[in-house]
């Protein structure tokens, strides 16, 4: 009877070839690593914001009078609010910590690169509009932390040369965040799920051309491949089983971890908190804006801090493959990268008192440094392994493939 | 004439009224979306909170009150005779201006109430305003003194109606 069902449905749109090319067929390397399956994670929660946020949505007022309250009868009188509403709280974080993952494994295997630069810019896309999302949807339960990080991120925009108080009065609707703030955010942080959806099967699509890169960095050809279905299906699952086990251990006994505690005041325009923090997520690039005297500046610094992983593909001019496995400066360049993003996010996270201000400073100098070295440090460090003979002899060649076809 | 053959006499005429509609097409979708991009701006019935009476007579001398005016907080400070000569004296920080440029009546100081960083509400101290976002201090006339906002604290447009009333939203 299935076997039937299924040959009508194909007569009339390829749903077997379908799941025999993207899954059943799919060749996927055999050496994928569990840093491999966040990909997949980011995709999984992206459906638990999507479910938990449709069923908010069902019981939240979009009204400056009702926001806050709204949220309290949610916890304590809808039905499994409490959980739904947790859920999508801790989603939020979450879905940040999985897609940050995600991309450092791309940083340190240099998956960006040749053939991969537009995987590599869609996924920052998705980046951007999952920022937008998380910033909208802040604003919603209208405690006071939500209410003055809407006020400070929109007063960013003042910053455009020529008629940037227009524009931020454009964007709030009024002379300051209110009413009509909220409910544009409402529908905006409604509206965008579906447009990252949109954007994840493009991203999807993009793989499949080009494939997923693996650790070795070698092009395994057809030669190394195993179907993705039953292999990695089962590697995801069990990925996933691991990161539901800290998810749910935060949602059910950690719940407010992320919740920032002046959030729990309603918004009240006339009083500013003693100390307002963006949500974790946000703290980096929240410290590189502070660590910039000037305000332009500052806003200027901050977007080049998000938009300049898009510029990879570029800065990286090795041609050894492997990301940082076999090439030990790019490896301490990573490390070092990583570590100055958690001093900024600490930075960010405390007010700007003079040593914490320098620190900033610091921080902020060696993350752009990073960037701006690496053109440099690649190519030579290319030459040096190359000379040196220590690298196994596949990657050589892969090397010389590519200095090859860079001169064609 | 070019019948019966499917020779195009001139092709570029062609491309011209290919790029003709396409124009107007253009022009027409942007036209479209004028009503919606103007939609996202403030309304009749918040642009109608414009302006805003205070009565002023119960705020003693060295107090300040905050009010709101178009949804944002207004400081109106009561200066004492000692805040006046010391503020008379000073010309302010990184935007100079004279503390007669930013009062109608020396004891009586009114701005707005929003750190020109990043729009922060900055709490009142005895030598004038601390913004807690980002550590901007004011003095007893608005004016910055430290701290990264570039400007000083904005002067609203407003009027004594009489000795204990002002109007707040024209001059």
């Amino acid at each position: 009877m299935s076997k039937k069902i299924v040959a009508w449905i194909d007569q009339r749109f390829p749903l077997s070839a379908f799941v025999k090319h993207e899954l059943t067929d799919y060749p996927t390397p055999r050496n994928l690593s569990y840093w491999w399956g966040f990909g997949f994670l980011a995709g999984f929660v992206l459906v638990i914001q999507l479910v938990t946020g449709v069923f908010l949505a069902m019981h939240y007022k979009a009204d400056s009078n009702l926001a806050f309250d709204s949220i309290q009868h949610i916890m304590r009188e809808v039905n499994y609010g409490w959980l739904i509403r947790y859920l999508h709280s801790t989603g939020a974080s979450a879905f940040f910590i999985v897609i940050y993952t995600h991309m450092a494994r791309t940083l340190y295997y240099g998956s960006y690169r040749r053939p991969r630069e537009l995987l590599w810019w869609t996924g920052q896309l998705l980046l951007l509009l999952m920022m937008a999302t998380a910033f909208m949807g802040y604003l919603l339960p209208w405690g006071q932390m939500s209410y003055w990080g809407a006020t400070v991120i929109t007063n960013l925009f003042s910053a455009t040369p020529g008629f940037g108080e227009d524009i931020v009065v454009w964007l709030r609707g009024g002379f300051a965040v209110d009413d009509p703030t909220l409910t544009r955010f409402f529908s905006m942080h409604y509206l965008f799920p579906f447009i990252i959806s949109a954007a994840v099967l493009i991203h999807l699509v993009a793989l499949h051309t080009v494939r997923s890169s693996n650790p070795s960095g070698l092009n395994l050809a057809d030669k190394d491949n195993i179907p993705f279905h039953p292999y990695y299906t089962i590697k995801d699952l069990f990925g996933l089983g691991i990161f539901l086990l800290g998810y749910f251990a935060i949602v059910f006994f950690k719940p407010d971890l992320f919740i920032d505690p002046a959030n729990n005041v309603p918004a009240n325009p006339m009083q500013t908190p003693a100390d307002i923090v963006p949500e974790w997520y946000f703290l980096p690039f929240y410290a590189i804006l502070r660590s910039v005297p000037d305000l332009a500046g500052g806003v200027v610094a901050m977007l080049v801090s998000v938009l300049i992983f898009a510029a990879m593909p570029y800065l990286d001019r090795s041609r050894i493959t492997g990301g940082a496995r076999y090439r030990p400066i790019y490896r301490t360049l990573f490390y070092v990268f990583v570590i100055d993003i958690f001093v900024l996010g600490y930075v960010g996270a405390h007010p700007p008192a003079s040593l914490m201000k320098l620190t900033g400073q610091i921080a902020t100098s060696i993350y752009f440094l990073t960037f701006l070295l690496l053109p440099f440090v690649s190519r030579w460090e290319e030459g040096r392994l190359l000379q040196s003979g220590k690298l196994p002899a596949d990657v050589v060649d892969m090397a010389r493939k590519e200095i090859e076809a860079s001169h064609a | 004439m070019c019948q019966n053959t499917t020779e195009i006499p001139d092709e570029s005429r062609r491309d011209f009224l290919g790029a003709l509609t396409a124009s107007v097409a253009g022009a027409g979708a942007i036209a479209a979306c004028v009503p919606f991009v103007k939609s996202m701006s403030p309304s009749s019935d918040v642009l109608d909170k414009a302006t805003v009476e205070i009565d002023i007579s119960k705020i003693g001398m060295g107090q300040e009150k905050t009010v709101a005016w178009q949804g944002k907080p207004v400081f109106i400070l009561h200066r004492t005779p000692a805040m006046i000569s010391e503020m008379e004296s000073s010309k302010g920080g990184k935007d100079p201006e004279p503390d007669s440029k930013r009062i109608q009546q020396p004891e009586w100081l009114v701005v707005v109430g929003i750190c020109t960083h990043l729009g922060c509400v900055p709490n009142k101290t005895a030598s004038g305003w601390f913004c807690p976002c980002h550590g901007s201090v004011y003095d007893n006339s608005g004016r910055i003194i430290a701290g990264p906002a570039p400007k000083n604290l904005i002067l609203p447009p407003y009027h004594f109606v009489s000795e204990e009333k002002i109007v707040i939203g024209k001059a």
